[in-house]
């Protein structure tokens, strides 16, 4: 089927923080040159923001270089960090410690990044350029020399065998003389361009966290404006890598979600079920009590940091935002990052582009004006503190101390990391792990949570997490490692079934709020994520 | 021939609506809202009499906040030719948007009205009666059939028990139900056209309308939660808990 063909300057993938801040820049340079640069830039979510699920405690540092007066222009950055707690949990207490200096807050405010991303999209139009919400990028495109020239949106109205439906339409051919890949943490055509290129050679691993989000809104008498608190200790044991947050913003809300380092060995934890647990804790449990949840969802982030920047150029294409690991790990903080990578890109880009021919080009510049920023510097310091978690908490916390506060992050050593799909051991040497039953006012099970993600796909499509090899889920998967995508999946996609005596696996794709977790734990990385049919997935409010 | 078309942005399908705290009305903080599904398949009809031949232009109206205007470019990325807003921040109740509708149709002097059979979110299902009053033009609601010839129209509409076929003489107003078609996904390079096809904004007092509203809601609040259920031992137990608990027999 032919698929018709658009031509933009630059076509940009996926509208987070790093698209949109690229395509804010690079509208306002060419205004600035008086030069004609068409901008677009594809958001598989239904709405921009639809997809977008953080913490978040935004450091305003990218915004004040990109729209110094986000204020005026009411960007919807309105609670000021205010206190802030770094506390270490029992099971039954809670110790404050002093807040890692990373972590201090001053002078950032809590967000809802779904909702600013909101308004940078409509700052992002005022500036001309094209926001297409409700389209996938599902295919990378290639010119003769092999540089990308652009990128396919997926067809729309395929039935579930693939055949065109009543409705079928065919997707469309973005054509492009770059192309920016903004797709956020574990991206699924940046994980083929990592391949095609050979982006990742002679860098770590990427590894990764999951994080859990809930939010709530509380008794307005407990409600403590720009209070930020982390956790870490309980329900983790020891040698599993996961914390919490909880920030109080505007209107009676609270976000509050725990994050579970992927690299985890026992195929019994659940993510999803630690979480729950997670709230029980007097500390939390105190100032939930009497509110109620509004939403959830989860979303995977990149933990990899300094040590897993891959080669960030190939001809035609760049790569930005946490699609390319721009995350300081132990901040927690990628926003700031991913714009900051975005804006980089655009001036980088811009740059390449007046020779009025250049197209296909690989733009070797966005890296060395990367590393002139404070981007580098503030990921090159931390860089060894996320890795020293593999010694367990006490000497992780001992190592990031010495690291942080006695070297100021110039170690001349470089902890390294492995990939956390080979992390798991056999079900057999592990302990299951009891998880309480949920109470349906503190604690949920998976399906009434999904629920408040307002997570939909068309029914009758292709299902969009696919299998390379249909027998190793149950051969595999189940037989040795106890299923586990029943586990981690936070949206309860994964499930096995009996049937006359053998066990089959059931994909409930609908439910899907791609968090990318099953793409990347998937312990012979049996299981690819592909986008579903733009629109489909999560519709976060406020998240 | 000229129709227009009435599109309400409502709340999303997907979006699981939930009062405010204090009850006065549903929350709709930074919520996705999206152009009510009956009226989409409204716009699909209209562009598939137009498409057809048979109509000459398809205006898309919307009542409502500055936002509406998203609303009208997705008709108009659908196919519709241009758009009006009547721009108010009022809440509209059915008989002022009916009224707005009416003043509207003496301006544009259509011959064929479609909308939704009602809208998602307060599920009212007034609008469409109501206007066909105001003009005293013949009325087809729920519609899962519509056919244009010499000068009649032909609806069959779902009804209890079976499909009704009307013939309804022209002008008339039609309202749209679930199975009157099926809505085409919007095309990329159609959203970039809509943008530059001709949106006019009027106000409810260009138009002469009052809308103050007539009705005041009262609460706003969520159904109770349903009860878990439990299992009975035996027949006996059953009756006795109808009985004495449940006090149903
Ligand atoms: C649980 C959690 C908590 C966090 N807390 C904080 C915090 O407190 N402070 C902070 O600064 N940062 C925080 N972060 C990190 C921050 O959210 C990310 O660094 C930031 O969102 C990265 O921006 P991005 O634009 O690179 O990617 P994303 O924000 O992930 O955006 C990518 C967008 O691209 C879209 N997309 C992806 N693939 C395609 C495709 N093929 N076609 C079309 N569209 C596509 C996605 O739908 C999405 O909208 C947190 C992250 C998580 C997961
Ligand atoms: S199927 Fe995969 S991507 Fe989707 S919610 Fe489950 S783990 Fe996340």
């Amino acid at each position: 089927m032919e698929r018709e063909a658009m031509e933009f300057d630059v076509v940009i993938v996926g509208g987070g923080p790093a698209g949109l801040a690229a395509a804010i820049r690079l509208r306002q340079l060419a205004a600035e040159h008086d030069r004609e640069l068409s901008v677009c830039v594809l958001e598989k979510g239904s709405e921009i923001g639809a997809h977008i699920l953080s913490g978040a405690v935004m450091e305003p540092r990218a915004l004040n270089e990109l729209i110094p007066d986000w204020q005026a222009r009411g960007a919807p950055l309105n609670t000021p960090a205010s206190e802030d707690r770094f506390m270490f949990l029992t099971e039954k207490r809670a110790f404050r410690f002093v807040t890692p200096p990373q972590q201090a807050n001053h002078g950032n405010y809590i967000v809802s990044l779904g909702n600013v991303c909101r308004w940078l999209a409509e700052q992002a139009e005022e500036l001309g350029v094209e926001v297409l919400p409700g389209f996938a990028a599902a295919e990378v495109l290639y010119d003769d020399n092999g540089a990308v020239r652009g990128v396919a949106t997926g067809d729309m109205g395929r039935t579930r065998e693939g055949e065109e439906g009543p409705n079928f339409t065919p997707g469309y051919e973005l054509l492009a003389r770059i192309t920016l890949f903004g797709e956020g943490c574990r991206g699924s055509l940046t994980k083929t361009l990592f391949e095609r290129f050979g982006l990742r050679e002679g860098v770590d691993p990427q590894v990764y966290g999951l994080g859990v989000k809930e939010l709530w809104e509380i008794d307005a008498a407990k409600h403590v404006p720009g209070q930020i608190t982390h956790t870490a200790g309980w329900p983790m044991d020891m040698s599993t890598y996961g914390g919490s947050w909880m920030y109080h913003f505007e209107d009676n809300l609270v976000s509050i979600g725990f994050v579970v380092g992927l690299d985890y060995q026992n195929p019994y934890l659940s993510p999803f079920e630690e979480m729950q647990r997670f709230k029980t804790h007097p500390l939390i449990r105190e100032v939930l009590e009497g509110g109620r949840r509004l939403a959830y969802g989860a979303r995977a982030i990149s933990a990899g940091g300094f040590q897993s920047i891959p080669k960030l150029s190939f001809p035609g294409g760049l790569l930005i935002g946490d699609g390319a690991g721009f995350l300081n790990v132990p901040k927690i903080k990628g926003t700031h990052t991913a714009m900051k990578s975005g804006m980089t890109a655009a001036e980088a880009v811009f740059e390449a582009l007046a020779d009025e021919s250049a197209s296909g080009v690989e733009v070797t510049g966005y890296r060395e004006r990367l590393e002139q920023t404070w981007l580098w510097d503030e990921l090159y310091r931390v860089r060894n503190i996320k890795p020293s978690f593999h010694w367990g908490l006490p000497l992780a916390f001992a190592y990031s101390a010495i690291d942080t506060v006695l070297l100021r992050g110039k170690a001349p050593w470089t902890l390294r990391h492995r990939p956390d799909h080979e992390q798991l051991k056999p079900a057999a040497a592990c302990k299951p792990i009891e998880y309480p039953k949920p109470d349906g006012v503190l604690t949920f099970d998976r399906l009434s949570s999904v629920f408040l993600s307002n997570t939909n796909h068309e029914e009758d499509q292709p299902c969009h997490l696919t299998l390379r090899d249909d027998s190793v889920p149950v051969q595999v998967n189940l037989a040795r490692y106890g299923g586990p995508e029943q586990r981690y999946c936070p949206a309860g996609v994964y499930e096995f079934v009996e049937e006359g005596g053998e066990s089959r696996l059931q994909i409930n794709a609908q439910n899907c709020v791609h968090c990318k977790t099953c793409d990347i734990k998937d312990p012979t990385q049996n299981i690819n994520w592909v986008t579903p049919e733009g629109g489909g997935g999560p519709n976060y409010p406020n998240m | 021939m000229k129709i227009l078309v009435a599109v309400k942005r409502a709340i999303d399908y997907n979006v699981k609506a939930r009062p405010k705290a204090d009850g006065s009305a549903v929350d709709l903080a930074n919520v996705k809202m999206s152009m009510n599904p009956f009226d989409e398949i409204a716009v699909e009809e209209a562009i598939r009499i137009q498409e057809a031949g048979t109509a000459s232009e398809t205006v898309a109206v919307s009542i409502g906040p500055k936002q509406c205007q998203e609303t009208l470019r997705t008709a108009m990325a659908m196919g519709v030719d241009r758009g009006i807003l009547v721009e108010t921040d009022e809440d509209v109740q059915p008989l002022a948007v009916a009224k707005l509708l009416k003043a509207v149709v003496d301006k544009e002097q259509p011959e064929l009205v479609i909308l939704g059979k009602q809208a998602i979110d307060d599920d009212s299902n007034q609008t469409g009666q109501m206007l066909a009053a105001l003009l005293g033009w013949a009325q087809g609601t729920f519609a899962a059939g519509v056919e244009l010839a010499d000068g009649s129209l032909t609806v069959r509409r779902e009804i209890d028990g079976g499909i009704q076929t009307l013939k309804l003489k022209m002008p008339a107003v039609v309202t749209a139900d679930l199975r009157l078609n099926e809505p085409r996904y919007v095309k990329l390079p159609n959203i970039m056209k809509a943008k530059k096809k001709p949106l006019d904004t009027l106000a409810p007092a260009d138009l002469g309308v009052d809308v103050a509203p007539r009705l005041s809601v009262l609460k706003v609040a969520e159904p109770p939660a349903r009860q878990g259920g439990i299992k009975v031992p035996d027949v006996a137990a059953l009756v006795d808990k109808l009985r004495n608990e449940a006090k149903v027999i």
